[in-house]
């Protein structure tokens, strides 16, 4: 169904470039060297026209459009026609795409620093940005010499509060695993491998690996759990909660099979729960099975995605043995996931991180607990205002695969990705060099900690940890009583 | 327009401290003498004074001051505290009315014990079922403010410039080995009595200058704990965290020091291995109660008192010390008045708490 034009000027040189950038058809090389475009093809991904060395081609939405006025958009149109056709599920992929759902992160407003007290420059003065992510006791312990006794249980160290999201090896390349792992270890901070397993070639990276435990248990063994600084156990993710994965047996080659212990040409399908998880007694069983797994040296995560009761789950969570409770919100992004799902269900993460905050202080374990926040973080401003809510750290997906090329046009499940990202094909994963992908996001998490302590020196705070939490650095503007109260800021001009 | 205690509002100061060493207890004069120099860090929207070893006769007893609204929010408050506590003394506490300090409330003063056999079945000890009574009167009892409630000290404060509000509570006829004093220059309230300084809590009490960017964050981990932040200030925070640490976390206030103003990351790290290893301890496990942003405190608490600036020195704070007399104060000028020749004077490094105890034989 046509949703793009491809459109060339006279600048065109006639190198065919685009045509063998183009993975998804919609751009062939005729006779004579000429282009011929299938413009229903077009996926809008941008790869043509960054390729295009005399800046001669581009896209445009299709002008055409149904007869407007109707409650029925062109969407809504073009997917019955569609299922109408095919009687399948509507697959997608990347965030949801919500567009009546406000972006909370657009409507909150950071404060500054003026007369009564001072604004601090980071380029002068010390700007701490490091956090650690773990339990905490209840209390000091001393020894008979009145010593205090290191009681803490294990923590992750982050030299900045951005880490890298789940990403499995299977819905994205090996050169993706290669090039976030080696960014996350020069960044000081940690990547995840979701849950496909992990490579081989990147056991090295072990300090800095968060791996996956999920409910297909893909890649899942005694070393694989051992070769990590974090055991994240995934119960959900935002962008299909309650629903499993399915990764086709046509991704399933090579190494991806043999990472993720599935016989080639299998399909690989996560089932929508854990099978030996029905019930929060069940986490806490699971949770302890790790840690024993593991010598209790290492953290263990729950990820689960916000949903409507988050504050009671991410509660449970907390008292189930974790140490580290993940939070992905309605805009999380995926390789695949049916389109009714990612577009309606879930909530957006502001909201869930603000009222799992405010219910664990409620609870009196805030303090023992750490929380991620994921999900439509886009930005430093994004992040800064994340952690204002109540977040210890953030985690990035959808961002880093900008970092890496990525355009958002939502065409991970085609396997057919021309940035090379999100498939399997060699053909394709080769046009990223994990070396330069590392490099671009080192960059940008480089470049986010800039800004965010930029931001932070304004108002006054020269640590990360006394933003956390710090909900008077925020006011709404554009929002109602109740999106205040839940959010549990004032208005702006208050 | 919104009062204080509903809306944050953030404020310049100057305090100054005076404690004595060997125990020798002297009047409020010289206290008075000192933060009446700096007249000019304060804007007459709020003063006030603590003051330890003043009530020796009682010194067994918890020592209540309390402003009262109104005669029914007295009687209401005598009914809450005779069912939980013996009532030793009552009175009003003598002032001397003054044109400078209009409008003040019922100040009363009590000395009181937990009724034994309460605070048997309470399965507490005595501080901290006095201080949940205390923090009970200040949240849900409308018109009832306890102001100090330790023992053998008390806390003297109100609308107005520090040296009127000395002449007011006629501190002169008070006699204390320790004293801290504060002038207050809130930005834009018509000040109340309970929102000027000293914030207090059984036996401590914090004067603090500055205006704390990390409060929300401080404020929402302290009442996870149990103290409802009444009065949106810094101060109240501050004595919160302190009490929280010390008394339910077992902390000495030199730790104590470590969380609230922690050394930087790069600091920890060139530390040898023990002293790293305690206070990166320190800093993990007390996150939360990291206090940003600038402050200079003095905190008096029984048989001592400590002076700490935030960790970047973004206030001033000066000691001095002359014999057995310890003085600090927001500016020299303000320990010269009172002592020409101190044999030492010096600032405090950022984060560095300076802390001082009676000596030995002194110790009350």
């Amino acid at each position: 169904m046509r949703r793009f034009r491809i459109r060339k000027d006279e600048g065109c040189i006639s190198c065919l470039r685009c045509a063998r950038e183009c993975s998804f058809g919609a751009i062939e090389a005729g006779e004579d060297r000429t282009l011929v475009f299938h413009h229903e093809k077009c996926t809008d991904c941008q790869r043509c026209v960054s390729c295009c060395p005399a800046g001669a081609i581009f896209i445009t939405e299709d002008g055409n459009r149904f007869r407007h006025g109707s409650v029925f958009t062109d969407d809504d149109i073009r997917e019955i026609l569609l299922q109408a056709e095919t009687g399948g599920v509507l697959l997608s992929s990347m965030g949801a795409s919500g567009k009546d759902i406000p972006i909370y992160f657009d409507r909150l407003l950071l404060n500054a620093s003026q007369v009564t007290n001072p604004s601090i420059d980071p380029l002068r003065e010390p700007m701490e940005t490091a956090v650690f992510l773990g339990r905490r006791p209840e209390g000091i312990q001393r020894d008979s010499e009145g010593r205090i006794v290191d009681n803490l249980p294990p923590h992750l160290e982050l030299r900045t509060p951005i880490m890298f999201s789940a990403m499995s090896y299977g819905a994205i390349s090996l050169n993706v695993h290669k090039a976030l792992a080696a960014a996350a270890e020069e960044l000081g901070t940690y990547w995840n491998t979701g849950e496909g397993g992990l490579h081989e070639s990147l056991y090295p990276f072990k300090g800095s690996t968060i791996v996956q435990v999920a409910s297909g248990r893909f890649g899942v063994h005694e070393t694989y759990l051992n070769t990590a600084a974090a055991i994240e156990i995934k119960i959900g993710q935002g962008a299909k909660p309650g629903i499993g994965g399915h990764l086709t047996g046509k991704k399933i080659i090579g190494d991806v099979s043999k990472t993720r212990m599935v016989p080639e040409g299998l399909d690989a399908i996560s089932p929508a729960p854990h099978h030996d998880i029905y019930s929060i007694e069940d986490l806490a069983q699971l949770v302890m099975s790790i840690k024993e797994a593991t010598h209790h040296e290492k953290p263990v995560i729950v990820k689960v995605a916000a949903v409507h009761n988050i504050a009671p789950i991410a509660s449970g969570i907390a008292r189930s043995g974790a140490d580290i409770i993940s939070i992905d919100g309605y805009r999380g992004g995926t390789g695949a996931a049916p389109k009714r799902i990612r577009d309606n269900v879930g909530i957006p993460i502001e909201l869930a991180i603000a009222s799992v905050d405010q219910r664990l202080r409620e609870e009196r374990i805030r303090d023992r607990v750490s929380v991620i926040a994921s999900g439509g973080i886009r930005n430093s401003a994004d992040a800064v205002k994340a952690i204002a809510l109540g977040a210890d750290a953030v985690s990035i997906g959808t961002a880093a695969l900008c970092a890496l090329g990525c355009h958002v046009c939502a065409s991970c499940h085609t396997g057919r990705c021309a940035w090379g990202l999100a498939t399997q094909d060699p053909q394709l994963t080769g046009r990223l060099d994990p070396e330069k992908g590392a490099a671009r996001l080192i960059n940008l998490v480089n470049a986010w900690t800039r800004e965010i302590k930029e931001i932070m020196g304004g108002m006054g705070i020269n640590s990360i940890e006394a933003l956390r939490g710090n909900r008077m650095a925020l006011r709404g503007a554009g929002l109602n009583e109740k999106e205040l109260e839940i959010l549990g800021i004032g208005y702006a001009g208050e | 327009m919104k009062k204080e205690g509903e809306v944050r509002i953030s404020s310049g100061c100057a305090i100054s401290g005076i404690f004595c060493r060997n125990g020798k207890r002297i009047t409020g004069e010289a206290i008075r003498k000192s933060i009446a120099v700096m007249h000019n860090r304060s804007n007459g929207l709020g003063g006030g004074f603590a003051a330890y070893g003043i009530y020796p006769q009682y010194s067994d007893f918890f020592a209540l001051h309390i402003f009262y609204d109104s005669q029914s929010a007295r009687e209401e408050t005598e009914r809450f505290l005779d069912k939980r506590f013996d009532i030793i003394n009552l009175s009003k506490i003598p002032v001397r009315q003054t044109p400078k300090i209009p409008d003040p409330p019922l100040i009363w003063r009590y000395f009181i014990t937990p009724l034994p056999h309460l605070l048997q079945d309470s399965q507490l000890d005595e501080d901290e079922y006095t201080s949940r009574a205390m923090l009970r009167i200040n949240d849900s009892l409308k018109g009832a403010y306890v102001v100090s409630c330790g023992k053998d000290m008390g806390v003297f404060k109100a609308v107005g410039y520090p040296e009127d509000v000395a002449d007011f509570y006629r501190i002169e006829e008070y006699e204390g080995y320790s004293w801290t004093a504060h002038g207050r220059y809130p930005t834009n309230t018509p000040g109340w009595w309970a929102g000027s300084h000293p914030f207090s809590l059984l036996d401590l009490t914090v004067v603090h200058n500055g205006e704390i960017s990390s409060y929300d964050a401080n404020r929402r981990a302290v009442e996870m704990y149990g103290y409802p932040c009444n009065l949106l200030t810094d101060t109240e925070v501050i004595t919160y965290i302190l009490d929280y640490l010390t008394r339910k976390q077992g902390l000495t206030l030199r730790e104590c020091s470590r969380v609230i103003a922690a050394p930087f990351w790069t600091t920890i790290a060139i530390k040898d291995e023990e002293e790293r290893s305690r206070l990166s301890y320190l800093r993990k496990m007390y996150s939360s109660f990291l206090i940003t942003g600038p402050f200079s405190i003095l905190v008096g608490f029984r048989g001592g008192m400590m002076a700490l600036n935030d960790r970047l020195k973004l206030r001033s704070l000066v000691a001095a010390e002359k014999g057995g007399t310890v003085y600090f104060s927001s500016e020299e000028a303000a320990i010269r008045v009172i002592e020409d020749d101190p044999d030492r004077v010096w600032a405090p490094r950022g984060g560095e708490a300076v802390i001082v105890t009676l000596d030995k034989e002194a110790a009350v």
